[in-house]
């Protein structure tokens, strides 16, 4: 027996004297790189304030999103112009809601979409691709067929066709979004599972008896980690697009809910009566958040992937 | 004059955690058809000297002090200068034959490259001369082999052709970055073998560096030894082995596992090799010398000579080491 | 005495499919161990020698069943380690443990040094109370030379040489009867090197432990071992007594291989002449006929390429027609 009584004391009299020393992880490491990095950390910043405004912007706004300004109604193009006195600071648009409401309220609802389709991407993606990895064989044969098959259906299409057999709504929107946003992080992650699997780490904890599922929770996954929230960050512009486009076709939200996408889209229709800032307000949005995720994802590749440096 | 003249030479990198001062105050000559070895563990500087010579820092590295080569600086010189260097008087060979190798071109093709570019020769002409050079190297069947990509060479054969390479346009001299690391011990017998068959035949100056105090016995005859980017002791090497004059070079040669010995302890170097990221005062050997001396913290000793072509930097005087 | 562990005709192979190849295809076969024996004593060290792709790693990996191999590998006398489930192995699993080859690939560098030191004590153990577990941890960090107040950094703020005691605390830690030691000190500095290999020594008499150590340099198994064992291309050469064996050894590979080794000591490196082995390994897809060496003996005859030499039982076996 190793643990001896005698040892005991000795190494708690030696452990007294020393203080213990706190560690500094690679998360640490990574953290103080982002935070180095400005353009990264300026992304950071606007997405905050993004979402800040996502959140309270119709708490500022007089009017809610769905409220019609009755005296405005009709006449946007020459009453309707973003104006301190009436209190639609951002302008109404054609039908005299509030811009402000609405752009707050459309950027919820596309920040929404973007974070939901990440979340799951990451949660099942990663799961099945270091499952498919970790196991190999003939069970990663399946499961990444099946992937290939999903991948070769034209989602697009397939979200339309849900949305209109079972109707337009915001879960089935999520479910077609989230349906198909895993199946890439699924393959990137099995590629990392393959080169981690060889690994003396992973061999070590093999050796050592340590079960397979505790093995893709403590030394596979948390290696991948990175891959996955760099990937994650460019994976929500990406559902923020597609929601767009899907509301610029008209099969998105539902009235009186909207989106960027679909603001943006009643935007450029009714441009051409003068009503410049239905476009520009959700358009500044959209761009300035879309660019706000690729510096994050950007520095986070950075800050992750040391050997870039 | 010497063929190689390096004078104070520093290297530093600026990274994220602070400059690293990985050479410092590095100064040798190396004459021509002589072969100089230099001699450090990991982290020790060593393949940074010849990277600095050859002007190949990575990109955040700054050379400082003097290199000449016969009687020019080298040193900072423009790109085209030091191109027409590499082409015609200095050639390296390194660790990793398949990193420095292309893999998507004929071995033919990246030989007879060097040729034409540099020695204007015609395709056919430099194909034929680099064959001879492969038959010098002792590749079997290289009139015909000569056509293969280099991953269809083993490992040994790999460092054949970047040495037959390296010999193409006859350098003045030949610097090998650990050679034989990445190779098995018969292997490695051959290669060495090749390399100082080569060197007498040619009789170019010859910079072998190495961790290996064992190829460097049965290959140099100079020796420097490195330890933290800093020139610890000099000497031609039968005086090295039969005389280390100082602590670390003593620890060394005590610590390397003997064939001929009869088992028991070795003698380890206790501590672990010192952290270049960390400004460094004094001696950097110091915390793992059995040797230290109080003022070894915060002095850190010059190289002086103390007997023909030996030097050596320590505080302790080579009287007092028993 | 029963021997701690008997390996009995082992043999590993791999099934490669080409690239390309179609399914009815039949995959190449790749022999990385063919049929080795040996046995090792408890308290006694076993040394494995061999250049690259001689099958040492994988003989290793064989019998803690990291990969599929057949034959026989008794532990103890009675277990047959290859013919177990991995549910039946799991509970022997404590009793044999592995240090790997490269230091710092073989810690999670997502843990701290605490919890990787921990982990097989927790899996194979896991009702002990964590503050016990902690105490064994600290314990063995200072056993292994490490500082025990040490216990949260994690693996990148430590040398090689420290992230290797490290390795070789988490295999300890469960106090197992055998340690395999995979080319433990190959990528580690001389100086580094020596303090690596007497710790393992120290601990293997300290705690009566049984080890194989796979290594390429001669010279460092001559040192840790009490036996020795020559691989090449995945059949043993030659196995002896340290003694024997370095004194008088008598298969061609081990002779070439001795005659490699560089000699720290200038005079006797410029007269020694090396035993110039012929061009290069041949590819263990397919493997010479007869004795796998023969293409690069010097003393190869017909009778080599026909016949493949059986090693002779005894305390110093020689698999050579001319031994």
């Amino acid at each position: 027996m190793i643990l001896s009584p005698i040892d005991m004391t000795a190494l708690a009299a030696r452990l007294a004297s020393l203080d213990e020393v706190a560690g500094r992880s690679l998360w640490a490491d990574a953290r103080a790189r982002f935070m180095r990095n400005r353009a990264a950390v300026g992304g950071l910043i606007a997405l905050v304030l993004i979402t800040l405004f996502a959140l309270t912007g119709e708490l500022i706004a007089p009017w809610s999103y769905e409220e019609i300004d009755w005296a405005v109604m009709g006449k946007a193009a020459e009453l309707g112009a973003p104006a301190m006195a009436n209190g639609h600071y951002f302008g109404v648009d054609d039908l005299g809601r509030d811009m402000l409401a609405r752009t707050a309220q459309g950027t919820r609802i596309s920040l929404l979409v973007g974070i939901i389709g990440a979340l799951i991407s990451v949660v099942v993606g990663t799961l099945y691709g270091a499952i498919a990895g970790y196991v190999g064989g003939r069970t990663d044969q399946i499961m990444m067929r099946i992937v290939d098959i999903l991948l070769a259906i034209p989602f697009m299409f397939v979200i339309i066709l849900l949305l209109v057999m079972f109707g337009r709504s915001l879960f089935m929107l999520f479910l077609g979004i989230g349906l198909l946003s895993w199946l890439s992080m699924a393959r990137i992650v099995r590629g990392q599972t393959l080169t981690l699997k060889g690994r003396e780490f992973i061999e070590a904890a093999r050796a050592s008896g340590v079960p397979a599922p505790i093995i893709i929770l403590r030394h596979i996954i948390p290696n991948l980690l990175g891959i996955v929230a760099v990937y994650a960050t460019l994976l929500i512009p990406e559902m923020i697009v597609t929601e767009s486009f899907i509301s610029f076709l008209g099969l998105g939200v539902q009235e009186p809910l909207t989106s960027l996408g679909r603001l943006i889209s009643e935007g450029a229709g009714t441009m051409r009566y003068g009503t410049i800032w239905q476009l520009a307000f959700p358009l500044f949005f959209f761009v300035a958040t879309m660019f706000a995720f690729f510096f994050v994802g950007d520095g986070l590749r950075d800050a992750l992937d040391p050997k870039d440096r | 004059m010497a063929l190689l003249d390096v004078n104070d030479l520093g290297v530093s990198f600026a990274t994220a955690d602070g400059t690293v001062n990985a050479v410092n105050g590095v100064s040798f000559a190396l004459e021509r058809g002589q072969t100089l070895g230099i001699v450090g563990e990991s982290g020790s500087g060593k393949s940074q000297i010849a990277f600095a010579i050859m002007g190949l820092l990575a990109k955040n590295g700054r050379a400082r002090g003097s290199v000449k080569f016969d009687g020019t600086q080298i040193l900072g010189a423009t790109k085209p200068a030091l191109n027409a260097l590499r082409a015609n008087h200095i050639a390296m060979v390194f660790q990793d034959p398949m990193t420095a190798l292309n893999p998507y071109m004929r071995v033919s093709d990246q030989m007879a490259e060097v040729l034409v570019h540099h020695k204007g020769m015609s395709k056919t002409d430099a194909i034929a001369a680099s064959a001879q050079m492969l038959d010098a190297v002792k590749i079997p069947g290289a009139r015909q082999r000569i056509r293969l990509y280099p991953h269809e060479f083993s490992g040994g054969m790999r460092q054949r052709i970047m040495i037959a390479m390296a010999l193409l346009c006859k350098p003045d001299l030949l610097i090998a970055d650990e050679p034989t690391t990445a190779l098995d011990v018969t292997v490695q017998a051959q290669i060495m073998q090749l390399l100082a068959e080569l060197q007498r035949e040619f009789g170019m100056a010859t910079m072998l560096i190495t961790h290996d105090l064992g190829v460097i016995a049965g290959f140099c005859r100079e020796v420097i030894v490195l330890y933290g980017g800093r020139v610890m002791e000099q000497a031609p090497v039968d005086d090295l082995f039969a005389a280390p004059s100082h602590p670390y070079t003593r620890g060394l040669l005590a610590a390397i596992p003997r064939l001929e010995s009869t088992g028991g302890a070795l003698r380890a170097i206790a501590g672990s090799p010192p952290n270049m990221t960390k400004a460094q005062v004094g001696c950097p050997f110091a915390p793992r010398c059995d040797m230290v001396l109080p003022a070894c913290a915060s002095t850190m000793p010059d190289l002086l000579p103390f007997a023909p072509a030996r030097a050596r930097a320590c505080n302790r005087r080579l009287e007092d080491m028993a | 005495m029963t021997a701690l562990l008997d390996v009995r005709d082992l043999q590993v192979s791999f099934t490669l499919r080409r690239a390309g190849a179609m399914p009815w295809q039949k995959p190449a076969v790749l022999h990385a161990v063919n049929g080795v024996s040996f046995s090792v004593k408890a308290g006694e060290t076993l040394g494995i020698v061999g250049e690259s792709g001689c099958g040492k790693s994988t003989l290793a990996r064989a019998i803690i069943q990291l990969v599929p191999a057949t034959g026989q590998a008794v532990w103890k006398g009675k277990t047959d380690l290859l013919a177990l489930t991995p549910s039946q192995m799991q509970p022997l699993r404590s009793q044999i443990q592995m240090v790997f080859q490269d230091p710092l690939a073989s810690l999670n560098p997502r843990m701290t040094v605490g919890r990787i030191i921990a982990e097989p004590l927790k899996t194979h153990h896991p009702h002990l109370p964590s503050a016990e577990v902690r105490a064994r941890v600290q314990l063995m960090m200072d056993r292994v030379g490490l500082l025990p107040n040490q216990i949260n950094r994690y693996p990148h703020e430590f040398s090689g040489g420290q992230c290797q005691r490290i390795g070789i605390a988490r295999a300890l830690i469960c106090e197992p009867k055998l340690l395999i030691c995979d080319e433990p000190v190959s990528a580690l500095d001389v100086s580094i090197q020596a303090q690596v290999i007497n710790l393992l020594s120290d601990l293997q008499r300290d705690l009566g432990l049984a080890m194989i150590f796979i290594a390429h340099d001669l010279s460092v198994v001559k040192h840790i071992s009490d036996r020795v064992m020559v691989l090449y291309l995945g059949r043993m050469m030659e196995a002896a007594s340290k003694d024997d064996l370095f004194a008088a050894p008598a298969h061609p590979y081990t002779q070439a291989l001795l005659s490699s080794v560089p000699i720290p000591d200038p005079a006797r490196a410029r007269a020694k002449q090396a035993i110039p082995l012929l061009g290069d390994l041949p590819s263990p897809m397919a493997p010479p006929s007869g004795c796998v060496f023969r293409t690069r003996c010097p003393k190869a005859t017909d009778i080599c390429a026909a016949h493949r030499p059986e090693a002779k039982l005894g305390t110093h076996q020689t698999a050579c027609h001319f031994a």
